[in-house]
């Protein structure tokens, strides 16, 4: 028996594939556990969860020499499926570290809802006027479904997992199963507040351009298997510089409609439109989430396909990614520009127009590499997103930290209702002004600034002037919107609200004093920490821009 | 002095306000709260830009003189390999009298901001984004890497930008968010042509690329390259038309505000043209400086003429907007100068940077004192009919600005003179392959400037300072709210105020009268700058 399947066999590399592999049994652990544990007991769920996303993080450390590979190929040349090379362990140390943040985000607010099931009263808007705020009002603390805890943590553990094989994936069956195992459990994760209108919405929003995005893909791979008979990514990169003239045609359609699924999930244009709504409709985490590791997933994806299996259509995908780069970033920068700071829930949607702007900025090396002239130098431009990548994750994430613990006595969500944050909060006011200067790239966001100096320096390396400067002007617009983010948190308090708002105004004062949960202290702390740390020593990311990762 | 002194005073002028500007932010320790939480933070502010002050003085007085085309006292350590970008830290002859003119003017507005709070949130915020401030000027002078140098020229902009908009005057939000935007967008436009520079030179090392000369460089890519830098830096100069950010926030700003905009941060556009432009790309800088040139002379008779229209009787104009426009002119000298490309007109430029620091600074500061005393300083309400009469009612006062008014006209043996004629004599003779019509038609063009200047400082002081003395005065009140400003009783020149003045009097007329001492320094450097670093 084993010699006659000794040919055929695989071996296993154990360690290789554990960073995935744990977060993945720790999924099923957590959802075991779920149904043993007493409703009072349910905080340790997500205790569990995080400490299996630690000890998954922790076992990126024997990888760190980038050298192992796995699913091998017995047969002729031996093409790996799972390469965990330097570029897979640094976007799964991104994954990993950004859903760690993410579960520590989530802890008070899976916990908190979950615990209190009575309805906090009545909770009107304070200054509640026309549609929106009343919307606001609807989805106050009390009126908020509640997140049933075990699904919620085995539903992040999910997409963690899938999130970290994607970067290791090396044939395109499994870069596809990694990207729907990533993305299947983020439509739930996005609907689950039971009762939420809101929510349903922005999840069926999600989930159907999704699926569309994905049939898209899977029939463009299907295309480009067809033209090269291969899925593994070096052999297609092999097959495709010398297709039958014949096919020619299906392999550049297959290789611009597989590059339509990742591109949705960088929510690049013309594929962003569910951002908004789905950030907004979410639990704020998980828009965190969504914003930073489906971010990360899109974008090494993308990377993969472009880099390692299409080369020889370089002219092809090249142009279409700087043109979308600079569509994306447009995009993104002008609608951010026009959120009214009195609109319920414009933090968060600024927050998701701006990520779309940032996944333009991430696409700008990926289009350099389109436009290099040997592969070392594609694998170098990629190599800034990457750093880009791992800047914005840890910035991101702290600002979305900061939001949540301002959604906490404002449930509203507006961007007036940072005014004078500093006066109440300064730690924290202080802590997302820099986040935002470091997104802004504004010393003293050291890194933000030296982040964009890498993707500027990719662009003008490649030649790409114009998209460079497109890129500038789109600086200076979201300098502008983040920067007048940063000045109302260090505005003058609003005056006290007038008498006439009654119960609403002292039902608004009271939360203010509540408690901030350690958890949410936590997630900002560490990545105000991780964000001043780089921006002293920008090398600590920087140097994944000089280095060939793949 | 030895070197490694040399070195670490150099760093300690950088990583000292900085640490200041943080502990600023933490409570005082025990043994240094004074009189209360404001007084102690704003004595810290004293106390760290005295020290600041008295490093930077040390370090003139170890640096060594007989070479000042040296880069003296560097530090070069790595900082980020990624993308090549070293913590490179030097002074010549060019550099140095820019740092100890920013220690100085810093230490006095924060002496002077001890005395007298500009209105607005805690003093401890103020402080802290001073002394940022502070750091991010100093290092702009002393960084040697292109990287470092954007990174310097940005920090800059988020203390400046909540200096106008908190402790500002009216209008103070949309000035800040104008200054801001406008050098935000030329710095951008800026970091791409450092990156183009960089990548295409093969190095951010500012003393490398410029010994190298433009040697590495295509034409095209310096053109692009000077294009590119010279809008970030022009924004920043400001050179006419892009000037329009600057009336606003200097009106708008506090008196500390102004003083810093005008005296220091107005001179890190011009230096930069001076480090970065003339030695890195040389074709690129010759090929565009009669435009350069052209703008600057526009500017400069803009600036006079907008100034005159203020000065009218009934034009409603605001005194501190006057100086702002009159900042366009003299840097319009300074741009000139630059664009000769000759050893002449760069160290007339060098020179004029620093005389119009030391008297535009003591302009804001003297008009600043007339807000505080007469609550405005719209020259209409300010004269009512007659005129002012400062020299009547506060003689010292009046004479402080008689005397500043004389100095900013440019009058022989005040510092205002030499760098302008400089300039100006650079521009009879520019440098070779230079058209000498355009320039003489320059040269007469910023000479009419110089005859406009000094017609409206001439109205300035006949305004402000002559009058009628009035007969009855209502004594007492400084800001009461009586309705004729002219009317009031007047404090005349205040201790602090002496204090905070006198160094920039004493250094106007010194540079007047010696103005060897500065040439000296900055003539070999720019001789060596213009001949590529050799």
């Amino acid at each position: 028996m084993t010699a006659l399947a000794g040919g055929y066999v695989q071996s296993v590399d154990w360690l290789a594939i554990a960073p995935p592999t744990i977060t993945a049994a720790a999924a099923l652990a957590v959802l075991v556990a779920d149904l043993f544990l007493a409703e009072r007991n349910k905080p340790l769920l997500g205790w569990l969860a995080t400490g299996g996303l630690a000890l998954a993080a922790l076992f990126l450390l024997p990888l760190r020499d980038g050298d192992r590979r796995t699913f091998c190929l017995t047969s002729d040349g031996g093409a790996c499926s799972y390469t965990a090379d330097h570029f897979a362990v640094v976007i799964q140390l991104l994954v990993l570290g950004g859903a760690l943040l993410t579960a520590l985000l989530s802890m008070s607010e899976v916990h908190d809802r979950g615990a209190d099931n009575t309805p906090e009263g009545p909770d009107t808007d304070p200054e509640g006027r026309g549609g929106d705020a009343g919307r606001a009002g609807s989805e106050g603390r009390g009126g908020r479904g509640n997140v049933p805890a075990g699904e919620f943590w085995f539903l992040l553990l999910s997409s963690a997992a899938g999130a970290a094989l994607l970067p290791a994936s090396r044939d395109l069956a499994t870069l596809v199963v990694a990207l729907e195992v990533a993305s299947l459990p983020a439509f739930a994760l996005v609907g689950l507040r039971r009762g939420d209108r809101l929510s349903s919405e922005a999840a069926l929003k999600f989930f159907l351009s999704s699926v569309t995005a994905t049939a898209v893909m899977l029939m463009g791979v299907s295309f480009v298997y067809a033209a090269t008979g291969s899925l593994h990514l070096s052999r297609i990169a092999g097959a495709l510089g010398h297709v039958d003239p014949r096919l020619d045609t299906l392999a550049q359609a297959g290789v611009v409609l597989t590059l339509v699924g990742f591109a949705f999930k960088t929510a690049a244009v013309p594929f962003h439109f569910w951002v908004p709504d789905t950030y907004v409709g979410a639990p704020l985490p998980v828009a965190a989430y969504l914003s930073v590791i489906g971010k990360a997933v899109g974008f090494s994806g993308l990377i993969l396909v472009t880099v390692l299996a299409f080369p020889a259509y370089a002219d092809v995908w090249g142009p279409a990614v700087a043109v979308l780069a600079g569509l994306t970033m447009t995009a993104g920068n002008v609608a951010a520009l026009r959120q009214r700071p009195d609109r319920a829930h414009s933090a968060v949607r600024l927050l998701a127009w701006s990520s779309v702007a940032q996944a333009g900025y991430l696409l700008v090396p990926i289009a350099a590499a389109g436009y290099a002239d040997s592969s070392g130098d594609a694998a170098h431009a990629v190599g800034s997103t990457v750093a880009y990548a791992l800047m914005y994750a840890a910035v991101n994430l702290g600002a979305f930290a900061v939001a949540a613990l301002v959604t906490r006595t404002h449930p509203a969500g507006r961007l007036s209702d940072y005014r004078g944050l500093y006066a109440s909060r300064p730690a924290a006011a202080l802590a997302l002004g820099f986040f935002l200067l470091c997104l802004a790239g504004l010393p003293p966001g050291v890194i933000g600034l030296f982040a964009k100096v890498t993707v500027f320096s990719a662009a003008v390396d490649a030649g790409l002037g114009w998209l460079a400067v497109v890129m500038a002007v789109n600086v200076v617009i979201a300098l502008y919107y983040y920067l007048q983010w940063t000045a109302v948190l260090f505005r003058a308090p609003e005056p006290a609200a007038q008498p006439t708002t009654g119960t609403a105004a002292t039902a608004a004062a009271a939360p203010a004093t509540r408690a901030v949960p350690a958890s949410l202290t936590a997630v900002i702390g560490l990545a105000a920490v991780l964000g001043v740390a780089l921006s002293g020593a920008p090398q600590l990311v920087l140097r994944f821009a000089s280095g060939a990762l793949l | 002095m030895n070197h490694t002194a040399l070195q670490s005073l150099l760093a300690a002028l950088i990583v000292l306000p900085l640490l200041g500007s943080l502990a600023a932010l933490l409570p005082a320790p025990p043994g240094l709260r004074g009189r209360g939480p404001d007084q102690a933070v704003l004595r810290h502010g004293v106390t760290v830009t005295g020290v600041v002050l008295a490093a930077a003085v040390a370090l003139a007085a170890g640096f060594d003189h007989d070479r000042p085309a040296a880069m003296q006292a560097q530090t070069d350590i790595s900082w980020i390999p990624a993308l090549d970008i070293r913590i490179h830290l030097g002074v010549d002859g060019v550099s140095l009298p820019l740092l100890v003119l920013t220690a100085l003017l810093t230490f006095l507005c924060a002496l002077y901001g001890y005395f007298n709070m500009p209105a607005g949130p805690s003093p401890k915020a103020f402080v802290a984004l001073l002394l940022l401030l502070e750091a991010g000027t100093l290092a702009t002078f002393a960084v040697l890497d292109l990287m470092l140098f954007f990174l310097a020229f940005e920090t800059v902009l988020i203390p400046m930008y909540f200096l106008i908009n908190r402790w500002g005057g009216a209008g103070r939000e949309r000035a800040a968010w104008r200054f801001i935007l406008y050098t935000l967008l030329g710095s951008v436009v800026m970091l791409l042509g450092l990156l183009l520079v960089g990548l295409k030179g093969g190095t951010f090392d500012m003393v490398a690329l410029a010994s190298d000369n433009g040697s590495k460089l295509s034409h095209t890519t310096q053109l692009i390259a000077v294009l590119a830098i010279g809008i970030g830096l022009a924004v920043k100069a400001p050179m006419w038309p892009l000037h329009s950010w600057l009336p606003d926030a200097h009106t708008a700003a506090p008196t500390v505000g102004s003083v810093l905009l005008a005296g220091v941060l107005l001179k890190m556009g011009t230096y930069g043209l001076v480090r970065v432009v003339l030695p890195i790309a040389p074709d690129g800088a010759h090929a565009l400086a009669p435009y350069l040139a052209a703008f600057a002379a526009v500017g400069i008779i803009y600036g006079s003429l907008a100034c005159l229209a203020l000065v009218r009787t009934g034009g409603r104009g605001d005194l501190k907007r006057l100086i702002a426009y009159s900042s366009v002119g003299h840097m319009g000298f300074v741009l000139l100068g630059i664009a000769t490309l000759t050893p002449t007109g760069v160290n007339g430029a060098l020179f004029a940077n620093i005389a119009h620091g030391l008297i535009t600074g003591l302009l804001f500061f003297l008009v600043g004192a007339l807000k505080d005393r007469f609550g405005t300083t719209d020259l209409d309400q300010l004269s009512g009919t007659g005129g002012a009469a400062l020299y009547g009612r506060a003689p010292r006062l009046g004479g402080l600005l008689a005397f500043g008014a004389v100095a900013s006209l440019g009058l022989p043996g005040l510092a205002g003179f030499w760098g302008e004629m400089l300039a100006m004599f650079g521009a009879f003779r520019p440098a070779d392959g230079l058209s000498r019509p355009a320039f003489l038609t320059f040269m007469a063009l910023a000479g009419l400037g110089t005859l406009l200047t000094a017609a409206y400082l001439l109205l300035v002081v006949r305004r402000v300072c002559m009058g009628e003395h009035p007969e009855e005065e209502i004594p007492g009140t400084l800001t009461g709210a009586s309705p004729e400003p002219g009317r009031r009783a007047l404090v005349d020149v205040r201790g602090y105020e002496f204090a905070a003045w006198t160094p920039l009097v004493a250094l106007t007329v010194l540079g007047g009268l010696w103005p060897a001492a500065l040439l000296g320094l900055s003539d070999p450097a720019v001789q060596q700058l213009l001949a590529g670093g050799h």
